[in-house]
């Protein structure tokens, strides 16, 4: 078919919109300052450092979650999956160092198939999203308990410790970089080089008008049913990192979900899906953990976590509703 | 000239509306007497149904006045107009299909007996509003679900006049009901008429308006053309007061004989649960034009060709081989594309950006087809060929003019290739400028070798777009044009007028 | 036929009992083969007395989700009710009636902010009522470590452990709530409206109806309901606990409760009868499970798939209504 070439429109260009990481950016820097003034040792590259280490597996999920989120889903099992894993590698690995590398692999696996059924029971069977996975939450958990007759059996080798715990040293200006860290900026590139792709943009316009994309030829399903699937290998590797960090224990993902929904909101992310990215909900998780540690420099119960959480959602909803409206 | 009837129960006086600068309706009389049925006719687009929205309560009108009973009311609500005593019954029933008739019946007033609901009495009055309209089958207990259209269509009237309506506005109430159910609305029409309810009936079926109306009132392009006696009238004056459209915008030269390729798409016999016996051929090289009214299966042809709604019996052959258009995706793999009518639902992703927007179809099913920075500079040069007008190909497209969000959408099917188009409602909407462009690149794409099937309620555009029409009615094609039909041949194929070889 | 028309719920009702009928027989059975007696006293009261706390929180889930909307704030309501409930009773008797008027007053104002989230703030349901239910936990978690407050002795006595023959008082209470329930629903014009928002708000709005306040009015008695689960689970547990409301599952489990029931998800449909036939079906399958000492994470892992399986049934089940 031969056209008239006319006139292009202008190049991309870089602008504040909604759903953009500035609002996010301009928070982190906020908070830092104020860590700063508070606290002005802990801006230091070692405590920097172990600091974005600590908070890789928070980031790590609010990624997944990003996923699932931004196509219009929820994912509530990814902290029950979490814990899931810490205690399936446990009793798998069971200290010998040379299982480290089959455990690992099985984790991303495990972590896989729970999001395929998430995602094949929201999509096939038309059952919300919000209890598909409240309902794997149970079955992981009771699963979990029942397979380790109530308490953690085994333990991880030092092997698969070492994710979560140890650092390249004396690295220049920044001393210990922790492979946490390197593992999330592995996977941020990925997720970033993910969403950028054809599935990544289809992804998004699923969660923004489903109709419009099934009628342009999109698998909605499957589009949706991979986003649970990348939210459940987020949390296998979020578990492999937190295992190593925090050793096992049927808490070891207890509440994780709420974190990780509260930092993709924060980040500027729609709930409902169609908007935000995976930048912004990654730095939302950063800038949560850091409100965080901030509270906890001002002797703020770190039990009122929860609280701030529900209002940090309430609040962002609810701005979100309000200026929409107004439209 | 009509008599006009005495003390008339509604009279509404230079009626106007205007959206986004446009004129819809402009200075509009009417009214309506105790026991009379006036029709209101006109084609798609003429103003009718803002006419009623505006009668009952559903937009206030910029100017001009409504008088219940001699005295102006100003209606802010719906329920503004209910309590002066206005009824509509909608095309899409407002009942709640879980709840009984009573319920439905007396939703919103539910009477009350020492402050509890009393259900006898809701009950007894429903019986005694629905034998008063002659039915008498119909339980009040029943679940409004389990009923039929015509049912429903009862419990809608007999919850109007719950409400003491005096005046009933029903909007197109037979576009739903099966042959036989029509009689049945006829009798209850009768009934209403008995008891000196004055009734606003708006129909495309003008069969239906000679006989069952005492007025009749044209519209057209939101002006009132005439108001007659039904008597001294006929459905060939209607119809001439209806068309004629001034033609006075541009349409690109048709196809010549050299231009008509072979048979791209031939239907056989095809239906399905809105559609029945449709045969049909579609050329490469030309733009069939499909005319009929809301409702009358075009939708759902296009629809059906592109496998969102399949056909469930008959044949579909392309290019002279069987295929099965089960699915978007197939449809799309056999080079066919479909432009939505519903630009808004189901044409754009509204909060992604117009390249995003022009890529979807192509990253969804032909994403490793070719490297992807060419796929992008390709998808570029279309868009500029259609000349999206937007601050960027990085804007989101929900800010974009109805014309430049159209456009997009062509870009996003041009991307593919297709061999076979279908538009449903290509320029709805959509301003003078972006239309003829629509216009242009429609016959462009003809010329260049594409099969088209274009849907469209615009009449003139309509014949000044195809080399042939096809007119369809009630789920099937009640007739074909050749590109010299008028107005009126493609109206009275659509409302059904009977004609020479007709049934 | 005009008794039966009565009922909001008509044909979903039958459905659930015959399940539960299937149920306690195979359930009887299964436990008589493994040596054991399912209808003797301890566990019939024990059932009765599941099902009363479950029962509650239930009835109030079916008007919101009557409502069109959703309660997941629930769980943390009820651990804040018990708090509120045994710390002003303190253990004497003469405080009751204050304690339990104090703990249904908190109850409902955390009710009135969930309407009022999801209808002047227009949030969804779903994220409005976690949001709460995040505020709610977080103060849990920073005042509590454990039970706190003690519950008075007469009403342990009484709502906590008193019995009409296997029949717990709690379980008659939970019997004259739904009957409250039923009658609102049935004979009131908010149970009307109620029923008629949760259908299609539109038709609502457009048949004169508020629905803005029948939505805020319906999570008020939601809370309630959860409220008064709260103070029935204090008498039985003898003190506040700040961690019942999510360690029984109230939320999950009340919601697939009203989905057993045969009300629609979606809204619109349905009766707190039915929720009562779900909540004994949960109870009993839970009571033959403990009658053949089931593993109690295996029982956790059974009551997910129930949830899942239950709500996929009734998808299902509407879609194909939908497409008829």
């Amino acid at each position: 078919m031969q056209l008239v070439q006319r006139r292009p429109l202008p190049p991309r260009r870089v602008r504040l919109r909604p759903g953009g990481v500035l609002p996010i950016l301009a928070i982190l820097v906020v908070l830092l300052v104020l860590v700063g003034i508070r606290q002005p040792s802990f801006l230091d590259p070692p405590s920097l450092m172990s600091f974005l280490g600590r908070s890789a597996p928070i980031i790590l999920l609010a990624a997944g979650q990003y996923f699932v989120i931004v196509s219009g889903e929820f994912d509530l099992s990814v902290g029950s999956l979490v814990t899931a894993q810490v205690v399936v590698a446990a009793r798998l690995i069971d200290s010998d160092p040379a299982r480290t590398w089959p455990v690992v692999l099985l984790l991303l696996a495990f972590g896989a198939l729970v999001g395929l059924v998430n995602g094949l029971i929201t999509t096939r069977l038309r059952v919300p999203s919000f209890i598909t996975t409240l309902g794997m939450f149970l079955i992981l958990v009771g699963a979990v308990y029942l397979w380790s007759d109530g308490a953690p059996k085994g333990g991880l080798s030092e092997e698969f410790r070492r994710f979560g715990r140890r650092a390249v040293e004396d690295v220049p200006l920044l001393g210990r970089v922790p492979y946490a860290l390197l593992v999330l900026l592995a996977v941020a590139v990925l997720a970033v080089v993910l969403m950028r792709s054809d599935f990544g943009r289809t992804l998004v316009a699923v969660g923004d008008n489903p109709r419009t994309a099934q009628l342009s030829g999109v698998r909605v399903w499957r589009t949706r049913t991979v986003a649970f699937i990348l939210s459940g290998l987020a949390a296998a590797v979020a578990a492999i990192l937190l295992g190593g960090y925090s050793g096992v224990s049927f808490q070891a993902g207890a509440g994780l979900e709420f974190g990780a929904i509260t930092a993709v909101v924060l980040g500027g992310v729609a709930l409902g899906g169609g908007r935000g990215s995976v930048v912004g909900a990654m730095l939302g998780a950063l800038t949560l953990e850091l409100l965080f540690a901030l509270m906890n420099f001002y002797g703020v119960s770190g039990a009122l976590r929860s609280t701030v959480q529900g209002a940090i959602i309430l609040l962002a909803v609810a701005v979100s509703a309000t200026r929409s409206s107004s439209r | 000239m009509p008599d006009p009837p005495p003390a008339p129960l509604l009279t509404l006086r230079g009626i106007g509306k205007s959206f986004f600068g446009v004129r819809v309706l402009d200075g509009v009389d009417l009214d309506v007497a105790p026991g009379e049925v006036h029709a209101v006719v006109g084609e798609n687009g003429a103003g009718k149904s803002t006419l009623m929205k505006i009668v009952s309560g559903g937009y206030a009108p910029d100017g001009g006045t409504v008088e219940v009973a001699g005295a102006p009311r100003v209606f802010r609500s719906p329920r503004d107009a209910q309590r002066a005593g206005i009824g509509i019954i909608h095309q899409e029933f407002n009942l709640l299909p879980e709840r009984t008739v009573a319920e439905n019946v007396h939703l919103g007033h539910e009477p009350v007996r020492r402050g509890l609901v009393d259900r006898r009495a809701m009950r007894e009055r429903t019986g005694r509003l629905l034998a008063s309209i002659g039915e008498t089958t119909l339980a009040p207990d029943a679940r409004v679900g389990q009923l039929g259209v015509a049912q429903q269509q009862v419990v809608e009237i007999a919850k109007a006049l719950a409400l003491d309506a005096r005046v009933l506005i029903m909007d197109e109430p037979t576009a739903a009901l099966a042959d036989h159910e029509v009689e049945l609305l006829y009798g209850l029409v009768r009934r209403l008429q008995h008891r000196g309810i004055g009734l606003l009936y708006v129909s495309h079926r003008l069969t239906e308006v000679f006989d069952l109306s005492g007025r009749i009132t044209v519209l057209k392009d939101g002006r009132r053309v005439t108001t007659v006696n039904t008597t001294d009238t006929s459905t060939d004056d209607l119809v001439r007061h209806m068309v004629g459209r001034e033609l006075s915008s541009y349409y690109p030269d048709r196809a010549g004989p050299a231009d008509r390729g072979p048979v791209r798409i031939t239907v056989r016999d095809a239906g399905n649960r809105k559609l029945r016996g449709v045969d049909l051929q579609l050329r490469a090289g030309e733009v069939l034009g499909v005319g009929g009214l809301q409702g009358s299966g075009r939708s759902a042809l296009a629809r059906a060709l592109f496998g969102v709604a399949p056909f469930t019996s008959g044949d579909v052959t392309l290019d002279g081989r069987p295929v099965r258009l089960r699915s978007p995706r197939t449809a799309m793999r056999a080079g066919i594309a479909y432009v939505t009518e519903d630009r808004k639902g189901e044409g754009i992703v509204p909060r992604q950006s117009v390249l995003d927007n022009a890529l979807l179809a192509s990253r969804a099913v032909f994403a490793a087809r070719s490297g992807r920075a060419a796929r992008t500079r390709r998808v570029r040069e279309l868009l500029a060929t259609v000349e999206v007008r937007a601050a960027g190909d990085d804007q989101e497209i929900r800010f974009l003019s109805g014309g430049n969000q159209q456009k997009v959408v062509l870009a996003r099917w041009l991307a593919l290739d297709p061999q076979v188009l279908l538009f449903d409602e290509p320029t709805r909407g959509i301003d003078v400028g972006a239309k003829s462009a629509i216009h242009d690149l429609v016959r462009r794409l003809a010329r260049d070798g594409a099969a088209v099937l274009m849907i469209s309620s615009d009449l003139p555009e309509l014949l000044g777009m195809s080399d042939r029409i096809v007119v369809m009615r009630d789920g099937r094609i009640a007739g074909e044009l050749p590109a010299a039909a008028t107005e009126e041949d493609v109206v009275a194929l659509a409302v059904g007028h009977v004609t020479e070889t007709d049934r | 036929m005009s008794v039966l028309s009565l009922l909001p719920a008509r044909r979903p009702v039958p459905g659930v009992f015959v399940a539960l009928a299937i149920t306690l027989a195979i359930g009887w059975l299964v436990v008589l083969v493994d040596g054991g007696q399912l209808f003797n006293q301890s566990t019939t009261v024990s059932l009765l007395h599941v099902a009363a706390g479950l029962g509650f929180v239930a009835v109030g889930q079916t008007l919101v989700i009557l409502g069109g909307s959703l309660d997941l704030s629930v769980a943390y309501v009820i651990s804040l009710s018990t708090l509120v409930a045994a710390e002003t009773m303190n253990g004497s008797d003469g405080a009751l009636l204050p304690a339990i008027g104090l703990a249904l007053a908190v109850s409902a104002g955390v009710g009135l902010l969930n309407g009022l989230l999801v209808t002047k703030f227009r949030i969804n349901a779903f994220i409005a009522t976690l949001g709460v239910g995040l505020l709610l936990k977080g103060y849990l978690d920073s005042n509590y470590d454990g039970p706190a407050g003690v519950t008075s002795p007469g009403l342990v006595q009484s709502l906590g452990y008193q019995r009409v023959g296997p029949v717990p008082l709690s379980f008659l209470l939970l019997l004259a709530v739904t009957g409250a329930a039923w009658f609102v629903l049935s004979r009131t014009r908010f149970g009307h409206h109620l029923v008629a928002v949760g259908g299609d708000p539109e038709v609502a709005r457009l048949s004169g109806v508020r629905n803005d306040r029948v939505l805020v009015a319906a999570h008020v008695l939601c809370s309630l309901c959860a409220g008064l689960a709260g103070v029935y689970l204090a008498s039985r547990l003898g003190s506040g606990a700040p961690r019942v409301g999510t360690e029984g599952l109230y939320d999950l489990e009340s919601i697939a409760a009203v989905v057993i029931g045969g009300t629609l998800l979606a809204g619109g449909r349905g009766g707190v009868v039915g929720t009562v036939g779900g909540v004994l079906l949960l109870a009993s399958i839970d009571a033959i499970f403990n009658q053949l000492e089931v593993d109690a994470f295996f029982k956790q892992v059974i009551r997910g798939v129930i949830i899942i399986a239950a709500v996929a049934v009734y998808a299902r089940r509407t879609l194909r209504k939908a497409a008829s």
